[in-house]
């Protein structure tokens, strides 16, 4: 049995871009926003910077592979860059390389920063997902042509059959997850989209993949985050209120849901075996009553409500009860998207993950402004690359 | 003695009211012919049609048998690449066959179906399939716009349990130019319809047909049926007339049923007449086309021992009205539509990629564990099975030919679709193993989880910049 990743490392700053379809902004000006937010905050200079880890996922739309482009963008000195990928997940895959090279004793002061730029894409939507996830290989010649909105509306069907939802049910639980975020995101200045919108708007809005319509889905936009880890042991010598990190778990699919016949389409098996491992890690025994708060991947309103459930918050095939009774609205008992989420921030794929433990830390250290939460003590961040028959899952917590 | 041992056909489920054409088209050529065409599907085409008839054709036969496939029509997709081979790829056949195209002539299914008894007799090959099929694009507003119809026929030939011997045969060959395509051409252009109809059909099919019953001291009388093309009703009709045959001899064309469907025109004829033949039955049939072969068969005890096919029937009945000739010249290209940067943003078929894994994407080939017994598409080295992990213990497993259950779907209006929504979802197959699929031929509002669904070989994408035309296989609500 591991020791695990619990307090060993501390978060001393962090920067987070507004997000958005910033037409006038390159993925430099992301980057350099990110990085000059987040070493203001930690009261640090670049020269203290001994490693980075740097996440971007579509870079043939933005700076290109390697490590490389943060190096020469923001002039570091001739540092170790490792460049990581791992789609959705990728900026929390940036933080626990850096967290893992913190705990590891071979660095002090490690930055992680995590970038997409999607609006340079020419058109709405994800870009091109197929070949994201290997768009000329023997795989994607045999699946069909589909869209990220489409591969989880088919998790929203299997959902309602399976627990005996009517569409207009389904929908209408959906539409309170999506609706709970709106109203958060006009709270979260960074935010891209912040106006409210009603349940019955929701689920009028434009069909975009049966029985996901277009409120269904979070935006897609541009975007970096970044942190500062070192050791947990130092963390005090930078600021008073470090936040600590308590666990990084990933787990990737095995094939067995998309070529096996016992995965019931109606949850993501990975976020439920991150999940176990990340509670174990961080000594969590009840997550329903331990958890303060939570970021899930939101990208679209299925994947938050099968993620109540796997993340083992909600009773399987109950979370419905937990979003009628308002359980993860910004004043219930496990707020989740205090900032809007995806729904609100859109998804510039390489950052959110660094987004959401940006909204963590800003509320552990009570900064939150009008969304501030009343003394969370753990905060869960999650997010799912991929599609529910084939994913990525990142889960990490991180707390006082 | 050398002939048909089995039979299918495909009718494209799509139909078009030659109404809805004349509606639209009506204020440049206000000629209408009664009825409707059928139409394939904008993921159909002649290749994707020759495969489901001679899935139907070998229906209950074992296809490692098979040692040769012909394949005729006017509409292949490539002019380098063979028909033949993709369509035997696709049906999963020994690679150790004899496959030619037939092509560039109306007649080619009959002589494709003669070369392969004469290979048969010439103890060259046992068992070949001859398949046939076609659909030309017409000019908006065009006569054969209203004529055309798609279509498609299989034949399995050989000289065991032969269902209908081939007797003999009569051709004829002249370098008639009644309507022809140069190689850059993708409308057929003719010449006075008048002067095809007279010197064409009416000289030239009498002359084939009359050769063969002389040839072999035949009286027209014999015939149970007679089958032969001719797009233009009353002509059809006097054909018969001049030959001496009563009317209930004439096999129907299906002109106001299909379409005028080409090259596979007589064949699905054929394969209409044996649908309803009886032992000792005569049945002629004559191709017309650049010339004409003429040729007779006797159908045999056997024909009662063959399983139920679809065949020309069922395909008929089943059918969905497409009220839309915007839709129907969209899906021929006949229309270019906006298709957008998501459109066009696909990812290029590596060509090195199709060969390594045909028989996974052109064949719905996959593996089965032979520790676990598990079923699994596409082939995998790894056993997908939780606890089994078995590596390289696989036997090669078909899914073409399994039913199997849709689990949940959906319909995607942002994915590019040249019908959307874009309908996919997950099948499970009876027998074991799961994967996800298009589905087409149905409306989203007709799914629901649990509907039953067979496999069918469709076209993926069209070139486009990448010359290259992508084939699959979809799932389709199965046809009772």
């Amino acid at each position: 049995m591991p020791e695990g990743i619990k307090d060993k490392v501390a978060i001393i700053g962090m920067g987070c871009t507004k997000f958005g379809e910033r037409w006038d902004t390159g993925p430099d000006d992301l980057i350099i926003e990110a990085f000059t937010e987040c070493v203001e905050d930690a009261g640090i200079e670049k020269k203290d910077i001994e490693a980075a880890w740097f996440g971007t996922c579509y870079d043939e739309l933005n700076v290109g592979k390697s490590g490389m482009p943060l190096s020469y963008i923001l002039k570091l000195p001739f540092l170790p860059v490792t460049r990581v990928e791992n789609l959705c997940a990728t900026a929390t895959e940036a933080l626990r390389g850096a967290c893992y090279a913190v705990a590891s004793g071979a660095f002090d002061i490690v930055l992680a920063l995590g970038m997409d730029k999607l609006k340079d894409a020419g058109y709405g939507g994800l870009p091109h997902v197929d070949m994201a996830l290997g768009g000329t290989t023997r795989g994607i010649l045999t699946w069909p042509i589909f869209t990220a909105p489409g591969a989880f509306a088919m998790m929203a069907t299997k959902y309602f059959a399976q627990y005996g939802l009517s569409p207009e049910e389904g929908k209408r639980t959906l539409a309170k997850i999506s609706s709970k975020s709106h109203h958060n995101g006009t709270l979260s200045p960074k935010a891209h989209l912040r106006r409210e919108i009603s349940v019955e708007a929701i689920m009028k809005a434009p069909m975009i993949a049966w029985p996901l319509g277009l409120f269904d889905c979070c935006g897609v936009s541009d975007g970096a985050s970044a942190a500062i880890v070192t050791r947990a042991d130092m963390a005090k010598n930078f600021r008073s209120d470090p936040v600590y990190v308590k666990a990084l778990q990933i787990a990737e699919s095995s094939g067995e849901e998309m070529m096996y016949t016992d995965w019931d389409s109606a949850h993501v098996e990975t976020t439920y075996r991150a999940g176990v491992k990340a509670y174990q890690e961080a000594g969590v025994k009840n997550p329903r009553k331990e958890i303060s708060m939570m970021e899930t991947h939101d990208c679209f309103s299925i994947t938050e409500l099968t993620e109540y459930e796997d993340l083992q918050i909600s009773p399987r095939g109950r979370a419905k009860e937990d979003v009628d009774a308002g359980f993860f609205n910004l004043d219930g008992q496990i707020p989740n998207e205090s900032d809007g989420g995806l729904k609100c921030f859109g998804h510039p794929v390489g950052a959110s993950g660094l987004r959401m433990v940006y909204e963590m830390y800003k509320q552990l250290q009570g900064k939150a402004g009008p969304r501030q939460i009343k003394n969370p003590k753990l905060g869960l961040t999650h997010n799912m690359g991929g599609i529910p028959l084939l994913n990525i899952v990142s889960v990490a917590i991180v707390g006082l | 003695m050398v002939g048909i041992t089995s039979y299918g056909a495909y009718i494209p489920r799509l139909r078009i009211n030659r109404k809805v054409i004349s509606s639209a088209m009506g204020w440049f050529n206000p000629g209408a012919l009664p009825g409707e065409k059928a139409t394939v599907n904008h993921d159909e085409d002649s290749l994707t049609m020759a495969a489901a008839a001679s899935i139907d054709c070998l229906n209950g036969l074992e296809r490692g048998k098979v040692d040769g496939l012909h394949f005729a029509t006017t509409t292949s997709s490539y002019k380098e690449r063979q028909g033949a081979g993709i369509i035997a790829t696709a049906l999963d056949l020994h690679s150790d066959i004899r496959t030619a195209d037939f092509t560039d002539s109306l007649k080619a299914g009959t002589t494709a179906l003669l070369s392969a008894c004469d290979a048969i007799k010439a103890g060259s090959t046992k068992n070949m399939i001859v398949c046939t099929s076609d659909c030309r694009v017409a000019r908006a507003g065009s006569s054969e716009e209203q004529i055309y119809g798609d279509g498609a026929a299989a034949l399995l030939i050989g000289d065991t349990n032969v269902i209908a011997t081939v007797e003999g045969a009569y051709s004829i060959s002249y370098d008639f130019m009644g309507q022809w395509r140069t190689d850059s051409d993708k409308f057929t252009r003719g010449w006075e319809d008048r002067w095809i109809r007279d010197e064409g059909y009416i000289k030239m099919l009498p002359e084939a047909i009359s050769g063969l019953l002389k040839k072999y001291k035949l009286n027209i009388k014999d015939f149970a049926k007679i089958v032969y093309p001719c797009p233009y009703p009353r002509e059809h009709a006097a054909i018969g007339k001049m030959l001496g045959a009563e009317p209930d001899q004439l096999q129907d064309t299906m002109l106001s049923s299909v379409g005028d469907t080409g090259t596979a025109c007589p064949l699905m004829m054929l394969v209409a007449a044996l649908e309803e033949a009886k032992p000792g039955d005569k049945i002629l049939v004559a191709s017309f086309g650049n010339g004409s072969d003429a040729l007779f068969l006797q159908v045999t005890e056997e024909i009662e021992k063959l399983g139920e096919r679809r065949g020309i029937k069922k395909h008929l009945a089943r059918r969905k009205e497409l009220d839309s000739y915007e839709k129907y010249v969209s899906f021929s290209n006949t229309l270019a539509i906006e298709k957008g940067r998501r459109g066009e943003d696909v990812g290029p078929t590596q060509v090195t990629t199709l060969w390594r894994e045909r028989k996974s994407i052109l064949a719905l080939k996959g593996c089965k564990c032979k520790r676990c017994g598990t079923p699994q598409y596409p082939y995998q080295r790894v056993c997908v099975k939780p606890g089994c992990g078995a590596i390289d213990e696989m036997e090669e497993y078909s899914f073409s030919d399994k039913r199997g259950v849709l689990f949940t779907y959906t319909g995607d209006n942002l994915a590019f679709s040249m019908n959307p929504p874009e309908i996919y979802g997950i099948v499970n197959f009876e027998g074991g193993g799961r994967y996800w699929f298009n589905l087409t031929d149905c409306e989203l509002d007709s799914l629901k989880v649990g509907t039953h669904v067979e496999m069918s070989f469709r076209r993926r994408y069209i070139p486009e910049g990448r010359g290259i035309y992508g084939y699959c296989w979809k799932a389709v609500p199965e046809l009772t």
